[in-house]
């Protein structure tokens, strides 16, 4: 690990004059901290932020949620206003990592997670998202785990965030503050997806700060949940996984918000299932003909061409499971 | 339970203890070599490399950090290079070598201690952090040195093998115990997932969180 400065933030504006000056933020540290043993993150600077009052969860005045940015995984797992209104954010963080990092994990930097692959990881492979120009070992390398959706010729790496997958499939609202002040932005925006810049993972500034993601009001009443499947019974990133929400009113689907996980370099939108989905009746076989477009553009390599009827096998059942009860 | 804290001593003298125990005298063997190869990499005048080499004063470059903590109810007050972890702390300096060392990832759960109280892997906190936090490890378990209710119940249900992985599971497990995420063995494996045992004593050792959970404490 290469020698850095360390200094704690006591105010969101003494943070974001940090960062501006070119300060790397540190919250929970989980996946900064193993990364930069790595040498994979050489930050010069850190500044330590989870001290300030970032950390608040409460429902929004028209029924959504507002989770603050350092509020930890475990916490807003846990939380009585999380289980009630939103379950499937509960368990997308329950199913994810292990007690003890939840712990530590903060939702901002949960979102911010950088990707889990192996060539990523291993400062002696080329890999553009580390060392833009340098080539994508894992187009040719072992790719069983990579993504199959939103890919480029400069990356395949999934999006590990299993929160970001509930958040992208509700159309959550990132809220940032910066040197030019505050702004908030959806976080299918915010995430973006490698094309030719595959470094640049987030919309994000000098100096900005995540402030807190919210989730908009959904109507109600909703079912939603989500689903992970992967190598493991537990403490394992996802092969594939769904956010499912569902507003059923008179026996028609009014509202339907689909997401996944596992499969795209960002979290991956389901806008053509969704579409089918709304207006109908529920039954075994809308559920089979959503998921038969849950997969629409992806494309395999080598190694994980499985995931493509994984996902839709993964999308029915989580349809299933939410939508199927009368 | 963790064994670590009484390690064998080499030919232990009667009524006090050896200057010379299992883990000095590798790292003095280690030396002779260890000092030859730094000399001629590094040269002299270098900044040390070692992220737990004891910095006794600040460096004026800003890549050390003065911590006061509470250590299982002992004021610690240090200063310490920013790149050294919880773990390496305790090990390398703190002498408290109970707090296990396994994949220095977050991945294995072996250096799982507590921090204010939650479970965390001390693999991943620098201890730069840790400024006016209480954190206890397996030898802070009990006040007095006594077992506790979970180690006993580690003993009586035989859950370890090698024990390496064990004082990370009795530091989760406490922790578990008082999340109240004991509801079934489902539970608990699902809750302890973060602890890995190679020697594959998962069966014994939700036995023995189970025992504890439901027999007081």
């Amino acid at each position: 690990m290469f020698p850095f400065t360390y200094t704690r933030a006591t105010s969101v504006h003494e943070a974001i004059e940090a960062g501006e000056r070119g300060g790397r933020y540190i919250a929970g540290g989980t996946t900064l901290v193993d990364l930069m043993r790595e040498t994979v993150e050489r930050p010069s600077a850190l500044v330590d932020i989870v001290g300030l009052p970032l950390s608040d969860v409460s429902a929004t005045p028209r029924g959504g949620l507002r989770i603050g940015a350092l509020a930890r995984m475990a916490d807003v797992a846990a939380d009585p206003v999380v289980r009630q209104t939103y379950p499937a954010v509960a368990q997308a963080l329950e199913l994810s990592a292990s007690a003890q990092l939840r712990n530590m994990a903060t939702i901002g930097g949960n979102v911010m997670q950088r990707p889990r692959c192996a060539y990523f990881r291993d400062v002696s492979a080329p890999c553009n998202r580390r060392e833009p120009g340098s080539g994508c070992s894992a187009l040719e390398g072992y790719n069983r785990t990579h993504a199959i959706l939103g890919t480029s010729e400069h990356c395949v790496a999934t999006h590990p965030s299993d929160l970001a997958v509930v958040l992208t499939a509700f159309e959550a609202t990132v809220h940032l503050v910066g040197p030019e002040g505050r702004r908030a932005t959806p976080i299918g925006h915010f995430l973006l997806p490698p094309g030719d810049t595959p470094d640049q993972e987030q919309d994000l500034r000098p100096g900005e700060l995540i402030v807190a993601l919210e989730i908009p009001p959904l109507p109600r009443p909703l079912r939603s949940g989500y689903l992970k499947v992967r190598d493991r019974e537990s403490y394992e990133f996802a092969l594939t996984s769904v956010a499912v929400a569902l507003h059923i009113r008179g026996g028609v689907i009014h509202t339907a918000k689909v997401a996944a996980g596992g499969v795209g370099t960002i979290p991956w939108k389901l806008p053509a299932v969704e579409q089918h989905l709304v207006g109908r009746r529920p039954s075994p076989d809308l559920w089979g003909q959503a998921a038969e477009r849950a997969a629409d553009g992806a494309r395999p390599l080598v190694h994980n061409g499985f995931k493509t009827e994984l996902l839709r096998r993964t999308v029915e059942r989580q349809l299933r499971i939410v939508g199927g009860r009368s | 339970m963790s064994t670590d804290a009484q390690e064998p001593e080499l030919q232990p003298e009667e009524g006090r203890p050896s200057p010379l125990s299992r883990r000095t005298f590798i790292a003095a063997t280690g030396t002779a070599t260890g000092v030859a190869v730094a000399a001629g990499v590094t040269g002299s005048g270098t900044r040390p490399v070692s992220a737990t080499e004891d910095v006794a004063s600040e460096l004026a470059d800003g890549t050390t950090s003065r911590v006061s903590f509470l250590l299982n109810g002992r004021r610690q007050s240090l200063v310490v290079d920013n790149r050294a972890s919880l773990l390496d702390l305790l090990r390398e300096r703190l002498d408290l070598t109970g707090t296990k060392k396994g994949c220095d990832a977050g991945a294995c759960g072996a250096c799982t201690v507590h921090v204010d109280g939650r479970r965390v892997n001390a693999c991943l906190t620098f201890a730069a952090r840790l400024d006016g936090a209480q954190v206890t490890t397996i030898e802070g378990l009990t006040p007095d040195g006594d077992l506790h209710p979970l180690q006993r119940a580690f003993i009586e249900q035989d859950a370890l093998q090698c024990g390496f992985c064990t004082p990370g599971q009795i530091m989760s497990g406490v922790a578990c115990i008082r999340e109240g995420h004991t509801g079934s063995p489902e539970e608990i494996r699902e809750w302890m997932s973060g602890n890995i045992c190679r020697c594959g004593c998962y069966v014994k050792i939700v036995r023995a969180v189970a025992q504890t959970a439901t027999g007081g404490r």
